[in-house]
């Protein structure tokens, strides 16, 4: 079997039993949760901090044709070109033309998960052209030939060793067990890589209506190279990235850092708004941004749902939730993991083959509780779980739904079966229950009350 | 075919003809609008320019940038004169700027002005880049810098060390004065580059351990004059 779920189950129960690994997970998160902590108590009102950065978000989807429309009309006033892309084919065409054009004999890029959900590096790869991650995480990824562990911290399951042996096969270089001295073997082999390319392409995390300008977020100062060396930057984002005004950035940029990542603010945070001026030295002469919706307008049309299109992919629902730390990244086989991506991809890729993943999730609430903009993320998961009853009831959903509610819509019928689930309890116990093995491999059923709630209200007690 | 364009601005506007639910939010009725870009509730940047000037240099020594307090700026040429010195720096890059002329006076070493079509290797090769910026933000302790105020895009982010020369008065409580303060001063007209700069490169992506110099400067100098 390879369908979603079936992969799912497998890689899951493969990596939630690797407890070393585990462990390794646990270790790395360990020093974010301190950081986040002491970023978060330098808020004067984190509470009030999350419903500023919230109304941002809300009042900029629920307005998002104008925001487009103003931005589009913005970003082009100042040089740059808008292109839009109804779906990942039309986006990695888009960019194949734009890249022909240019003539590019190589192309540096710097983390953009939107990229990753269109697989536009193969799409480049296929066509010959040779493209190099330069985020240090992604570079790791590529180089191992694998998608991104976590949107924020691609390689945060990769052990140093395996870092070390990775840059003597494909570098060359002598192994070391620094995680100082492998950054700057990448650092090294990198530049060369900025210098030399004719594109870069990079994302965006947040496009200004009110200006035009887009603005990218990055620690390690790639992106910023990747948009001045090159002769041609172009960008790609999705369309819910609009804000309305330059204002809603002094909120929503300092909270992405600490709830991201526990930083007072990300090392870098970059606004650009066409290409070089004349007045200006260095720049890029062409700025090309490509609007993807691929899908988007469907969460769009989901009032229930919308506000998952106010993620600012933090990624700090993923570094609290229980459930990503035992399972791990890969085995979502999603763009986006964790639990904005248990809640978005049914919508990006299908509610039938990708239901299972509202089912990975304790509901604990954490995931809601980290969220910066307020997103309701276990109750989406829960809306996705009704959601798939409903539009591809399952043999079992039918004839469950149906008994429960033909029993339960008649007194005497419920009764009855109350008895005999009651009788029946202790033989259940016994026997292998279907569909309940694996939840009971680890716990027991509990004991059947002697007398049923009804029958004790009948006979009077709890009333005087 | 309709364009995707007029498409997707179709489906949005379908969409969105079923209103959602205001997300649920901690404010009581008759609180302070949250509109007003968070700014009572996001970190504090200081009252006065003392306190500003105070938080600015915790939060600097925080991110691993050093901060230099000089009086004037004779005191500045020096400082960055020793700095030079003791790094054993070889050429420095710089853009034209009446500050920095006086600044850069005293280096022991070559000062390289970044001009229209210089080589992009010959700036890789320097030291460290020189630069002004447009505001120092106390409440993160970031420097704003921009393509016309620091001498374009690369020079504050491709060689190895970056030193920002900053007066007092450029000194901000927060993001929301920054920003108000950069759109005033370029007449509503914005440069190709902005850039929050928030101490110097880092990644933590090897086992989230902290590594200065990713990609961008090992190292962020701030001599702030006054």
């Amino acid at each position: 079997m390879s369908d979603p779920k079936s992969i799912f189950l497998k890689d899951a129960a493969v990596t939630s039993a690797d407890a070393p690994q585990r462990a390794f997970i646990r270790k790395a998160l360990g020093g974010y949760y301190v950081n986040r902590d002491l970023q978060k108590a330098r808020y004067r009102d984190w509470e009030r901090a999350r419903d500023a950065a919230a109304m941002a978000k809300w009042s900029a989807v629920n307005d998002l044709a104008a925001n487009l429309e103003k931005f589009t009309a913005n970003f082009e006033r100042n040089g740059g070109k808008v292109h839009w892309a109804r779906d990942a084919a039309e986006a990695r065409e888009i960019i194949l033309r734009l890249v022909r054009q240019a003539g590019a004999k190589s192309i540096v890029k710097s983390k953009c998960m939107t990229s990753e959900e269109i697989h536009l590096n193969d799409a480049l790869e296929a066509e010959g052209f040779g493209v190099v991650e330069s985020d240090l995480g992604e570079f790791i990824q590529q180089l191992r030939k694998e998608p991104p562990y976590h949107f924020v911290f691609p390689c945060m399951h990769v052990k140093r060793e395996a870092i070390s042996e990775l840059f003597t096969q494909h570098l060359g270089t002598p192994p070391t067990d620094s995680p100082e001295e492998l950054t700057m073997i990448a650092r090294r082999h990198l530049r060369q890589m900025y210098v030399d390319a004719d594109v870069g392409i990079t994302g965006a995390n947040f496009l200004v209506a009110e200006t035009g300008q887009i603005s990218i977020t990055e620690n390690e100062g790639n992106a910023r190279l990747t948009a001045a060396l090159p002769r041609v930057h172009i960008a790609l984002s999705g369309i819910e990235k609009v804000v309305a005004s330059l204002d809603d950035l002094s909120v929503l940029l300092p909270m992405l850092a600490t709830a991201g990542a526990g930083q007072p603010m990300t090392c870098y945070n970059t606004f650009y708004s066409g290409p070089k001026r004349r007045d200006e030295p260095d720049g890029p002469e062409e700025f090309h941004l490509v609007l993807l919706d691929n899908s988007r307008t469907r969460i769009l049309a989901d009032p229930e749902q919308r506000d998952s299109l106010h993620c600012i992919r933090c990624g700090a629902c993923l570094n609290v939730c229980p459930i990503f730390k035992n399972i791990g990244g890969l085995a979502y086989g999603t763009t986006y993991q964790g639990p904005i991506g248990s809640v978005i991809t049914p919508h990006l890729r299908g509610l039938k083959q990708w239901n299972h993943l509202s089912g990975a999730s304790s509901l604990c609430g954490a995931c809601t509780d980290a969220c910066p903009v307020r997103i309701d993320l276990h109750h989406h998961l829960l809306h996705n779980r009704r959601n798939a009853a409903k539009e591809n009831p399952t043999w079992f959903d039918r004839i469950f739904h149906r008994s429960f509610l033909f029993v339960t819509s008649r007194p005497a019928l419920f009764s009855l079966g109350g008895k005999a689930f009651r009788a029946f309890l202790p033989l259940l116990k016994k026997l292998p229950v279907p569909y309940m093995s694996a939840w009971l491999k680890t716990r027991d059923l509990p004991e059947a009350p002697a007398v049923s709630f009804r029958d004790q209200w009948k006979k009077g007690a709890g009333r005087g | 075919m309709a364009d995707a364009r007029t498409d997707i601005l179709a489906r949005i506007r379908e969409a969105l003809k079923v209103k959602a639910p205001r997300p649920h939010l901690r404010a009581e009725p008759g609180d302070p609008s949250p509109s007003k870009a968070g700014r009572p509730w996001l970190p504090d940047g200081g009252e006065t320019r003392e306190a500003s000037l105070t938080i600015l240099a915790e939060q600097l020594a925080k991110l691993k940038a050093v901060l230099l307090r000089v009086p004037d700026r004779a005191a500045a040429a020096k400082a960055l004169a020793d700095l030079a010195g003791a790094k054993g720096w070889k050429r420095v890059a710089s853009h034209s700027d009446s500050l920095l002329e006086e600044v850069n006076a005293a280096l022991p070493c070559e000062v390289w002005p970044v001009s229209r079509d210089f080589d992009k290797r010959r700036l890789e090769a320097c030291d460290a880049g020189v630069t002004t910026c447009e505001c120092l933000v106390a409440q993160l302790g970031s420097a704003l810098v921009s393509s016309r105020s620091s001498g374009g895009r690369a020079l504050s982010i491709l060689p190895h060390a970056h030193v920002i020369v900053a007066t007092a008065d450029q000194v901000v409580p927060d993001l929301a004065d920054a920003l108000a303060k950069v759109r005033a001063g370029n007449g509503g007209e914005m440069p190709s580059m902005l850039s929050f700069i928030t101490g110097p490169s880092r990644t933590g992506d090897i086992e989230r351990i902290l590594v200065l110099g990713a990609h961008g400067p090992k190292e962020l100098h701030v001599i702030l004059i006054g």
